[in-house]
């Protein structure tokens, strides 16, 4: 059982040192020298919420009651375990998501964070995030959280409409959503994210940029717009297909979209992905991580992961699934150390698929040098130069290939997946057609 | 269709037989079924054999010419014919009475479901009145247009029919038989008073039909002392017998043994077994002049028994009896395998079914999008889905059945051309081989003379959508006084498609449509091709009149316009007439089309589902640089069910 003790709160604090540190000299942490293999980042997963969500197809669940104490202690042994397996000596950075992980003790949050730091070593200007839903009454919370080591808030904003937060399913207003901003910027300054929904079933243009400009007046510096995918088995995707509700516009929420970002990249924010814009170098590094199929660690119901188990004596990289189900979840941390339902080896060709489709997702697109780090025999210049699809599309501007790399456009940003159609299948025929090399991938 | 007499090789008698109006229908009964007429005299009648006894072979000499009766039931569908001939084929012992008999003839699933009679049937039914024994052989038909060559072949073999009428009134409420008698003497010239009037689904008057046949219908005028001369007025094919060909006789005996030669192919067969229907096969130790039974011979293949074909005893060859035009097809389809690998398959489930029904006519076709298939030729439309019905239920096969055409002609002006195909006038079935309108006289389509009884207060819709489909009209007539009967002549391919759906919708489903083949017009035809950013798609060619161009053209566009997926680009769907476009719709370019959130849990869903889109996208067709999905062709060519 560990409970967050004097070191903790001793990390905590050095954190909030750093955290002010970095933002003054304004530029991204960017990652040591260590080797790649030691590194990674942290996902956290708290699979409670407080209601379900109409658009959510989330791992989570509405629970009468949690036994927090034995869910802290599992994520604890989890991470313990996890970290020894995959030998990582450095987590660069942390991320509780959920479910509403904002539900969960901040003592838990201390706790887990604790043992990452003592288990492997947690930097002091590691960016520790944390999703937080609007609340009423949100500050004595929020405070308690970076207290416990948070230094960076994610906020579930989703609407400044009532009425569309209702259709959503949110239990917040507009209001609380404002108030809870306000108050997270005043405690993690520089550090505070919100989400913005677009293309909800009768949402229009007009109204909808007007609730991104409101939001521009009072947010700080990262921004996360988001369409709406109606999934399967949500209440929403139901009310569609009944005709309750109409269907989203997809020629609207492509308006939204474009006309989204343009007036971000006035308001001087970067599009350093489809969907996130940040100022002032307040780019998230864990999230970057995934985008360029940095090593993560996953703990918790559900959560995912990709690292190679080195400390367990693998050299391939594996993509790893925890058991859905809390209980069972729980069961198996307690009998095990962990509660890893699936690990699927990821051969060299499938890796090179990930940093692909994951890396022409940002805005600096996959450089030359980022690509070696992963195929050093086979340039990006000898997969995709000779194809005439690619061709075709580079003629369009949809797509850059230059002695910086491979990029999206602009435009291109907005149909990668079309793009990737094309592109993954190149990649395939390349890498079949290189000269055989002995080694096998991995 | 309805002509009660002449249609049989000797002229016979049409007796009618008119039912009246259920007093209870369900709302699940299938099919309108006469109920209710007039009391009926009860007389008693003996029944010359009980189902037990008949495993024996039949003596076939005790049914002298004199007491022998080939008659057919004839009536529109959905009027109570098949019912009827449960209750005789009942009443005369032929089947047992305590089953529940529900169109025993229409052996089919596809008849049973549907409540048609598609392949006719034959039944002999033995039958005790007033002392003596009678042959009343009973052939089943189709009621339906499209099979009306089933129906001339059974005629041939008869010397009367049975007309039967539904007295119904058309609202499915009232009964009126005093109106129906006056319908039937003004279209038919039939005397009232010749009419009886039954209830197949009681029983009701049952026996009186049978009176009726026997003193109505005369005997065949043959002997039996004239060498063999056989009728081939049906064939089917039996997996393990061969061919089963159902004859009627004119002259002679026949029986196990005989040495038989067709007339038509001159090959020689000895007969194995010959025997009635009843309707079963019932072997018989013969079969005598004048009397309808069936016999195997040793035809491996149907078309060994050529309908129509006379067949005569060895040593004795007899002027054959006329034979039968062939059924010639008039609507023809594309049939493809949903998946090409179940092409195998799908082939020998077309050719088991076509060796039963030799009027489809079967083309070998590929098209770059659909793959390898056929074209085939129907009758009519209810005989292509009635085909496909039984693909799918007897052989569980699924296809794609691309939107019907008719077979157009031209006749060739260029010395080139008509060197090359042999012949001045050409058929075009395939729109592809369609010769350009400089290298032709004129251009022909098929039209045909439809019949349309509608009631009066719907005449004037009827008559817009006939205009609509550029029908001319030949005859107006009422039949009593709210009822008109109309005569259109038709082209073929303005009704091939949605015709009979309009008719029925505007009419609120009273207005019926009969129709027959009229030969062929000039007609101002052109070739339409439909272009996806200026390339022509091969399989979408169509043969259209021109003054149909622009709707037709506008609503391929349009449906390519809901099929085709989003591309990279914007794609224009052009119909084009040689160079000039008469319709265009535009599919915007995709504009957004990437996963909003793709975070560390996302990974393995997100690369799994564009590796499967990948893939798809490998299958796919392309014209120009545009993807075009099978779907996109399967929604643009299939029939439209629905419109």
């Amino acid at each position: 059982m560990a409970l967050p003790g004097a070191r903790a709160r001793g990390w905590a604090a050095a954190a909030k040192i750093a955290q002010r540190r970095r933002h003054a000299e304004g530029a991204r942490g960017s990652s040591s020298r260590a080797p790649p293999s030691s590194r990674a980042a942290l996902y956290v997963h708290w699979p409670y919420c407080e209601k379900r969500c109409s658009y959510c197809n989330f791992n989570k669940y509405i629970p009468r009651g949690v036994e927090e104490a034995a869910m802290r202690s599992c994520l604890v042994t989890e991470a313990q375990t996890l970290l020894r397996l995959s030998g990582v000596r450095r987590v660069e950075s942390v991320f509780f998501g959920g479910g509403t992980p904002s539900l969960a003790s901040p003592s838990t949050v201390a706790a887990v964070l604790e043992a990452v730091d003592q288990a492997a070593h947690l930097p002091a200007d590691s960016e520790v995030t944390l999703e937080a839903n609007p609340t009423s009454a949100p500050r004595a919370r929020l405070a308690a959280f970076g207290a416990a080591g948070v230094n960076r808030l994610s906020i579930g904003l989703q609407s400044l409409d009532d009425t569309e937060l209702q259709l959503l399913g949110r239990t917040h207003s507009a209001r609380d959503a404002l108030q809870t901003l306000a108050e997270a910027r005043r405690l993690f300054p520089g550090r505070v994210s919100v989400d913005l929904m677009l293309g909800l079933p009768a949402q229009q243009v007009g109204p909808w940029l007007g609730q991104l400009r409101t939001l521009l007046g009072c947010c700080d510096d990262h921004l996360s717009l988001y369409q709406l995918t109606l999934e399967r088995g949500t209440a929403l995707f139901t009310q569609v297909q009944w005709g309750t509700l109409p269907a989203p516009d997809p020629e609207l929420a492509a308006e939204m979209y474009q006309e989204g970002r343009a007036m971000l990249r006035e308001a001087g924010f970067r599009q350093y992905e489809v969907s996130n814009f940040a100022r002032n170098g307040a780019l998230s590094t864990h999230n970057w991580t995934y985008w360029q199929c940095g090593q993560y660690l996953g703990i918790g119901p559900g959560a995912h992961g990709r690292f190679v188990p080195q400390g367990a004596g693998g050299h391939t990289r594996e993509a790893r699934i925890q058991t859905l189900e809390p209980d069972n979840w729980m069961k198996e941390v307690m009998l095990f150390g962990h509660g890893t339902r699936r690990r699927i080896p990821l051969g060299q060709l499938e890796l090179l698929e990930e940093v692909l489709a994951m890396g022409l997702r940002t805005d600096v697109g996959i450089t030359h040098q980022h690509w070696q780090q992963f195929e050093p025999q086979l340039s990006l210049w000898d997969v995709f130069r000779s194809s005439r699809e690619v061709k075709a599309q580079l003629a369009q501007g949809l797509l850059l290939l230059d002695h910086r790399g491979l990029r999206c456009s602009w435009e291109g940003l907005a149909v990668l997946d079309s793009l990737l159609l094309t592109l993954l299948p190149r990649l395939q025929e390349a890498w079949q057609q290189r000269t055989p090399s002995p080694v096998q991938g991995g | 269709m309805w002509t009660p007499v002449s249609r049989g090789r000797w002229h016979g008698r049409a007796l009618t037989v008119w039912a009246t109006a259920a007093a209870h229908r369900g709302l699940l009964e299938p099919r309108r079924t006469p109920s209710r007429g007039a009391a009926a005299k009860s007389r008693t009648l003996d029944r010359l054999y009980s189902s037990a006894d008949r495993k024996e072979k039949i003596d076939m000499s005790r049914f002298s010419v004199e007491n022998t009766r080939n008659f057919s039931i004839i009536a529109h569908v959905d009027h109570g014919k098949s019912t009827l001939a449960d209750r005789l084929l009942e009443l005369t012992g032929t089947i047992d009475k305590t089953k529940n008999n529900k169109q025993v003839l229409d052996k089919l699933q596809v008849e049973r479901e549907r409540g048609i009679t598609v392949k006719a049937q034959t039944a002999s039914l033995f039958y005790n009145c007033d002392g003596k024994q009678y042959l009343l052989n009973l052939i089943d038909t189709p009621g339906h247009v499209d099979f009306s060559y089933e129906v001339s072949r059974s005629l041939s073999a008869c010397q009367g029919v049975l007309l039967v009428v539904d007295a119904n009134e058309i609202d499915l409420k009232n009964a009126d038989p005093a109106r129906v008698e006056k319908q039937i003497e003004k279209v038919f010239d039939i005397p009232s008073d010749e009419c009886i009037k039954i209830s197949a689904k009681l029983g009701t008057n049952i026996e009186r039909v049978l009176q009726a046949v026997i003193e109505r219908i005369p005997p065949p005028k043959v002997h039996r002392k004239n060498p063999l001369k056989a009728l081939v007025f049906d064939s089917t094919f039996d997996q393990y017998r061969g061919v089963i060909a159902n004859v009627a006789l004119f002259d002679g005996v026949v029986s196990k043994g005989d040495k038989i030669i067709s007339a038509y192919t001159k090959k020689t067969y000895e007969v194995n077994e010959v025997g009635v229907l009843n309707p079963n096969e019932q072997p018989t130790h013969k079969l005598y002049a004048g009397q309808v039974g069936y016999l195997i011979a040793g035809m491996k293949d149907v078309t060994e028994a050529q309908i129509g074909d006379t067949l005569y005893l060895h040593k004795q060859p007899v002027e054959p009896l006329p034979g039968f035009k062939s059924a010639k097809p008039m609507v023809f389809a594309g049939m493809y395998p949903i998946d090409q690998s179940e092409y195998n398959n799908l082939k020998s489930a077309v050719e088991k079914l076509t060796i039963n029904d030799s009027s489809v006519t079967v083309h070998r076709d590929s098209s770059l999008a659909l793959g390898a298939g056929w074209r085939l030729g129907f009758l009519g439309l209810l005989h292509m889905e009635v085909f496909n019905q039984r693909l799918e239920q007897e052989y569980n096969a699924s296809v794609i059945l691309t939107t019907p055409t008719v077979p157009y002609k031209a006749v060739l002006s260029s010395a080139k051309l008509i060197k090359e195909y042999r012949e001045k006038e050409i058929t075009i079935i395939n729109p592809a081989q369609f010769p350009d309108k400089s290298k032709v006289t004129e251009y022909l389509e098929p039209v045909i003379l439809g019949t349309i009884i509608t009631p009066d207060e719907y005449t004037g819709k009827v008559m817009m959508l006939c205009q609509a489909r550029r029908a001319v009209q030949k005859n107006m007539m009422y039949i009593d006084q709210n009822r008109v009967m109309l005569k259109y002549l038709f082209p073929l391919n303005e009704i091939v498609v949605d015709f009979y759906d309009s008719l029925k919708s505007l009419s609120s489903g009273y207005a019926s449509f009969d129709y027959e083949d009229a030969g062929y017009q000039t007609a101002e035809l052109v070739k339409m091709d439909i272009l996806l950013n200026g390339n022509h798609v091969e399989e979408l060619v169509t043969i259209v009149h021109k003054d149909k161009a622009h709707s037709v053209g506008k609503a391929i566009c349009e449906r390519l316009k809901d099929s085709l997926p989003r591309q990279l680009f914007e794609i224009a769907i052009q119909a084009a007439i040689g160079s000039k476009i008469i319709a265009r719709e535009t599919v915007k370019a995709y504009r957004k089309n990437v996963l909003a959130k793709c975070y560390g849990g996302d990974i393995t869903r997100k690369m799994k589902l564009l590796k499967r889109q990948a893939e798809g996208k490998k299958k796919l067709r392309k014209i120009g640089n545009i993807e075009v999905p099978k779907d996109a062709f399967i929604k643009v060519l299939r029939t439209q069910p629905d419109k």
